[in-house]
């Protein structure tokens, strides 16, 4: 069960960051949650959005590279050593993770979790089976 | 003993009269071997309905058709030969746009008088049988090292070939072998000063009392700090390989301009955009007539080379006709590093790569060592979410680029339609390095 991300392409110079978040904010974009990777020529944002086909809408109409990126959330508990667990649930079915960055939700006592793996439904199956609940686009949107 | 000042006196210090005459002998008879022997230019010729019969004087020269860098791709790679491939033996070559490369090819003869023209050039910066004459030009199908190579050894020096690269080992070679002539390009002359200052040598440290420094644009001021930090004179030579290679033209002590090695190339400043020759003096595009080469023997070659001819009396005593230093290009052709790069090869690669072809180029000379950077906007297609293997393709297009053009850039990938679009011809190249 896969969500979807918004990945956008940040030039590397000043106000190149403020422009996507300007873009957003400007058409009433709900941001839910995002991570930026960064080197020195670039920086790739991840964003979870309330309404995904408006941002995506939104930011191509102004020009950025935005690529929609299937990635899976998985719901943590708040109590410690939850995410270790569900981390070698994935490393005990062999699956690799590329990214992950997690948000703390008002409603609820979890933190969501967002992964990037390669093979999103064995790393379901995996979670599910090891009794994790995973997020979907309606819990996002609910937030 | 006075040491030689001159390699071939009686030609290099010929008076202009007979010089021309001699010119003319020469030219009379290239014209008929072209003709004769070259089909492709034959029928340029004909095309413009000139015979070796209307060629009387040197002046009747501009009656010939020009060639051009598109025709030695159009001929690649046996079409521009005067000889039997059997009668050859070498080539060189230069890196060329969308990897059709320039081959030129030579018979012995042409070897020896290229191997001439270079040791004409050594013997002018000093160079005598005692010196040792290290070339660290590369060696292969570039002509830099192979030329100087030649050259080094008909004037008879203790000739070190090392070829380009390996910083560490040129030092060590120059000091415990005592080098006293050093040809390389003016930027790796530059970069070796350097590294000589930071293993702790001060430039009277080393034995080199000349350098030989070519194939790329330089300046007054590179020039003196090179002297400066090595502690030299510091000579420019030219050459391209479609004329055979270095020492084409190449500086005398006077330091004021590169005299042509007249009896084997012809001279002639045309207006680029018209063709027309014009008079001793003006600033245009260079084309030389190849009077000797036989294997591969140009005819008004346009070297797209913008400069200007002197012929004012020159203290060293030769006669030749002297050139400035390039001052920029009639194309689009970049030097970086002393390779020949045109922005037509890199945009060639992009699309290949599957990038738009929307990009520009900004060539720099940072501490003495050219820069470049490409700019390209990037594509949906192209984009991928992990830093990983976004990095991954930006250095695969680098490495594409590189084995296109032969000079690894720095890639910059930047937002869809943030490059400027001009009307008419882009301006596709910033060139920050102010070398003209």
């Amino acid at each position: 069960m896969s969500i979807r991300q918004l990945t956008v392409f940040v030039e590397n110079r000043q106000g190149a960051m403020a422009e996507v978040t300007g873009e957003l904010a400007s058409h009433n974009v709900d941001l839910r949650a995002l991570s930026m990777a960064d080197t020195q020529e670039f920086g790739v944002l991840r964003l979870m959005v309330k309404d995904v086909d408006a941002a995506l809408a939104v930011l191509r109409e102004a020009g950025h590279i935005v690529n929609v990126t299937p990635v899976i959330a998985v719901k943590i508990s708040d109590t410690p050593g939850r995410l270790a667990q569900a981390l070698s649930v994935l490393d005990a079915a062999n699956i690799n993770i590329e990214y992950l960055y997690a948000f703390l939700t008002r409603t609820e006592k979890h933190a969501y979790v967002v992964l990037r793996v390669e093979d999103n439904d064995a790393a379901t199956n995996a979670l599910v089976s090891a009794g994790f609940k995973l997020v979907e686009e309606s819990d996002i949107q609910k937030l | 003993m006075e040491a030689k000042r001159y390699y071939q006196e009686e030609i290099e210090t010929m008076p202009l009269e007979q010089l021309r005459a001699l010119q003319k002998e020469k030219l009379l008879k290239q014209v008929r071997h072209v003709y004769e022997n070259v089909p492709y230019y034959r029928a340029k010729m004909e095309e413009q309905g000139v015979t070796p019969d209307d060629i009387k004087e040197l002046e009747d020269l501009s009656k010939l058709p020009f060639l051009t860098k598109a025709d030695l791709r159009d001929a690649y790679p046996y079409g521009l030969l005067g000889m039997p491939l059997s009668d050859c033996v070498r080539i060189q070559s230069t890196s060329g746009t969308t990897g059709k490369r320039v081959v030129a090819f030579y018979t012995q003869k042409d070897v020896e008088l290229w191997e001439d023209c270079c040791a004409r050039a050594i013997v002018a910066v000093g160079g005598t049988k005692d010196d040792v004459c290290q070339v660290c030009y590369g060696y292969g199908l570039f002509t830099g090292g192979p030329g100087l190579n030649g050259g080094s050894h008909k004037v008879g020096c203790l000739t070190l070939p090392m070829s380009s690269g390996n910083t560490e080992r040129q030092i060590q070679f120059m000091m415990d072998l005592k080098s006293t002539i050093l040809c390389c390009t003016p930027s790796y002359a530059a970069y070796i000063g350097e590294s000589l200052k930071e293993a702790g040598y001060k430039p009277e440290d080393n034995c080199l009392k000349a350098g030989i420094f070519g194939a790329e644009p330089w300046t007054e001021e590179m020039r003196r700090d090179i002297e400066k930090a090595l502690g030299i004179k510091a000579y420019d030579i030219y050459g391209l390989t479609e004329t055979s290679g270095p020492g084409v033209s190449f500086e005398c002590e006077e330091q004021t301009g590169m005299h042509i090695n007249e009896d084997h190339f012809l001279a002639e400043i045309i207006d680029p955009d018209t063709g027309e020759v014009l008079p001793e003096g003006s600033k245009g595009e260079l084309v030389f007539t190849a009077l000797d080469k036989e294997a591969f023997p140009l005819l008004r070659y346009r070297t797209r080379d913008i400069c200007v001819l002197s012929r004012k009396k020159c203290s060293c005593g030769r006669t030749h006709v002297k050139m400035t230093k390039p001052m920029g290009r009639s194309d689009d052709m970049m030097i970086i590093r002393g390779v020949n790069v045109f922005p037509s090869q890199i945009e060639a690669v992009l699309l290949k790569e599957g990038y738009p072809p929307n990009y520009y180029i900004e060539v720099d000379r940072v501490n003495n060592s050219d820069t470049l950077d490409v700019f390209v906007e990037l594509t949906a297609e192209q984009f991928e979410d992990t830093v990983g293997k976004f990095s991954a393709r930006e250095n695969a297009l680098a490495e594409a680029i590189k084995t296109m053009v032969g000079v690894k850039p720095k890639v910059h990938l930047v937002n869809p339609k943030s490059i400027a679009r001009s009307e008419g011809k882009a301006v596709r190249i910033v060139d920050k390095r102010k070398l003209h």
